[in-house]
């Protein structure tokens, strides 16, 4: 635990709790999730500066083998609590369908621009495929992927 | 952490999704059909089934095959590239637990003073421990350093040269104070197994909690360790002390450190008159729960590897020293500060290379004996991923399986 004050009270909770409610339209995160995801952030924010730089999630080995370690770093790097809990939400199974797919959404359209484009896919490929893989098989691939199921959110 | 698997059909997004009109359906070749109305979109990848016991008995051969790749069907669809969920869902529960990271979990003991009469009697134990025990083992470790360098200065100095008398006393010496350092903090160690002999073509291993590991063994046997050199007063007691024992100094941040401490090494077993050698193959302080891999250099040295395993009892006081967060100095204080130090030692029967063995297997099958006998669990990472990242290369392997089973369903 670090130095950061490493106790939470009722009121924090609930504040959380409604952030992520607020966020995907359901009640994803039980209070008992939430206390048990506050130990695991003191546990990861080693500096206690009340967020989880980047070099703290990488000192996790698992998450750095990761081939989108890269990409969702840019998606985590520097969240603060609420965020944290907002954004790990989406994996729980109470998360509403809706909620997961934004979260897929976000990953390919890491730029924020609200729409996932074909140099999207090819770099999501390229991260999962690395160098096994060359550039005209990526392309063959996802060329006929005609947006018909990404949309805009 | 639990999560359960879900999935769902593409006709319920489908009511939710708005085309964007700037993209035209184009003709697909068939290389690559999609079933555009039998499409599914599966999120069964998304909720994991993540349960603390996969956790404990991670395998490294299972984490790094076709687990995120579903069973394959014959063609290639469109979910097989978009729906990233299981890349996803083992980042994700990599953030919310992982096996590494448990290794180095410093685990408080529950507060047992939180009752109007326990409390009274909690800071009575405190009012004793830290005006009684304490200042009594500062004074016994103070009159033990000086005795022992009364003692050992003019043995060390005055005695020159490689004289066999010289190096028996002061292996005597350092013994005492280990003795000394161990009675500080009311160390109540027992021993088990036959106590180690000094015999030339041996090893001894040990898994590593804290520097107080080689104190306690060194207090029955004079063994020679090889350590990682440390600064200010540890490394002054490394220099002039341990030196005359034989140790062996490493630095983990230099690369060609190893070949250098790989020669050294042999040239020690092969010495008849050293010290036995101590080595902890963990390379690290792990707490005690957990055992990391053992590093190879210790099982290909070509003699008889004599396995120990050592265990603390928390019951009053966690002696795993967390290096990134206490100096050792703190450690020892707060070792000095508690009723004791409670631990088991066993001495295991020395294992030899088996025919056809790796070093690599050897060193896992000690580690085995070491973690069945300590009820210690097993981890496959690398201790040494406290201080650098993984290798790419184990990145590499996961994108390689994902390539080759979307290229090989691609020619289908």
């Amino acid at each position: 635990m670090g130095n950061a004050s490493s106790m939470l009270t009722q009121y924090d909770i609930e504040e959380v709790q409604e952030h992520c409610n607020y966020l995907c339209e359901s009640s994803a995160v039980s209070q008992q999730e939430i206390v048990a995801l506050y130990e695991r952030f003191c546990q990861l924010d080693r500096s206690a500066n009340g967020f989880i730089s980047a070099d703290e999630f990488l000192s996790i080995p698992e998450f750095s083998l990761n081939p989108l370690s890269q990409r969702l770093l840019k998606m985590v790097d520097g969240l603060n609590f609420t965020d944290f809990v907002a954004f790990l939400s989406a994996f729980s199974p109470k998360a509403s369908i809706q909620h997961k797919i934004e979260s897929i959404f976000r990953v390919h359209d890491i730029d924020g621009k609200g729409r996932v484009t074909l140099k999207d896919l090819l770099e999501v490929l390229r991260d999962l495929t690395g160098s096994f893989m060359s550039e005209e098989q990526r392309k063959v691939l996802c060329t006929p992927c005609s947006f018909n199921f990404f949309c805009h959110f | 952490m639990r999560l359960i698997k879900e999935n769902l059909t593409l006709s319920s997004l489908s009511l939710s999704c708005s085309h964007d009109s700037r993209f035209h359906p184009r003709p697909l070749p068939r290389s690559v059909a999609l079933a555009l109305p039998r499409a599914r979109l599966t999120m069964a990848g998304l909720g994991a089934s993540i349960t603390e016991a996969d956790l404990d008995h991670p395998n490294i051969e299972e984490y790094l095959t076709a687990e995120s790749i579903k069973e394959a069907p014959k063609r290639l669809h469109l979910r097989d590239l978009i729906d990233i969920s299981p890349t996803l869902k083992e980042a994700a529960g990599a953030i919310v637990d992982d096996s590494f990271t448990r290794c180095f979990k410093s685990n408080f003991p529950e507060p047992w003073n939180w009752n109007i009469y326990l409390f009274p009697s909690w800071c009575l134990g405190v009012v004793i421990r830290y005006g009684i025990l304490f200042p009594l083992r500062v004074v016994i470790l103070a009159l033990g350093w000086i005795v022992f360098f009364a003692a050992f200065l003019p043995v060390h100095f005055l005695l020159a040269g490689h004289n066999k008398w010289k190096r028996k006393v002061e292996r005597k010496l350092v013994e005492m104070m280990c003795g000394v350092f161990v009675a500080s903090w009311t160390g109540v160690v027992k021993y088990h197994g036959p106590r180690p002999s000094m015999r030339p073509q041996q090893v001894f291993v040990a898994n590593h909690t804290s520097m107080i590991d080689f104190i306690i063994l060194e207090q029955m046997t004079p063994f020679a360790v090889i350590m990682q050199k440390h600064p200010g007063w540890v490394g002054f007691i490394q220099k002039t002390i341990l030196e005359s024992l034989g140790c062996i100094w490493f630095n983990r941040t230099e690369a060609k450190d190893r070949e250098v401490v790989a020669r050294k090494l042999r040239e020690h077993t092969q010495g008849a008159d050293n010290n036995p050698l101590l080595i902890f193959p963990e390379g690290t302080c792990v707490n005690n729960q957990y055992t990391v891999m053992f590093k190879k250099g210790a099982f290909e040295l070509g003699c008889a590897v004599c396995p120990i395993a050592i265990k603390y009892n928390k019951i009053f006081v966690d002696a795993f020293w967390n290096s990134k967060k206490q100096s050792f100095t703190m450690h020892l204080v707060r070792l000095m500060t508690s009723w004791a130090v409670v631990c088991d030692v066993w001495y295991l029967e020395p294992q030899y290379l088996r025919r056809g063995e790796t070093p690599i297997e050897f060193a896992e099958r000690v580690r085995d004996m070491i973690a069945a006998r300590a009820g210690l669990k097993k981890v496959p990472w690398d201790g040494y991923l406290k201080y650098f990242r993984p290798s790419p290369k184990l990145t590499e392997k996961k994108q390689q399986i994902f390539a080759e089973s979307v290229l090989e369903r691609l020619d289908k």
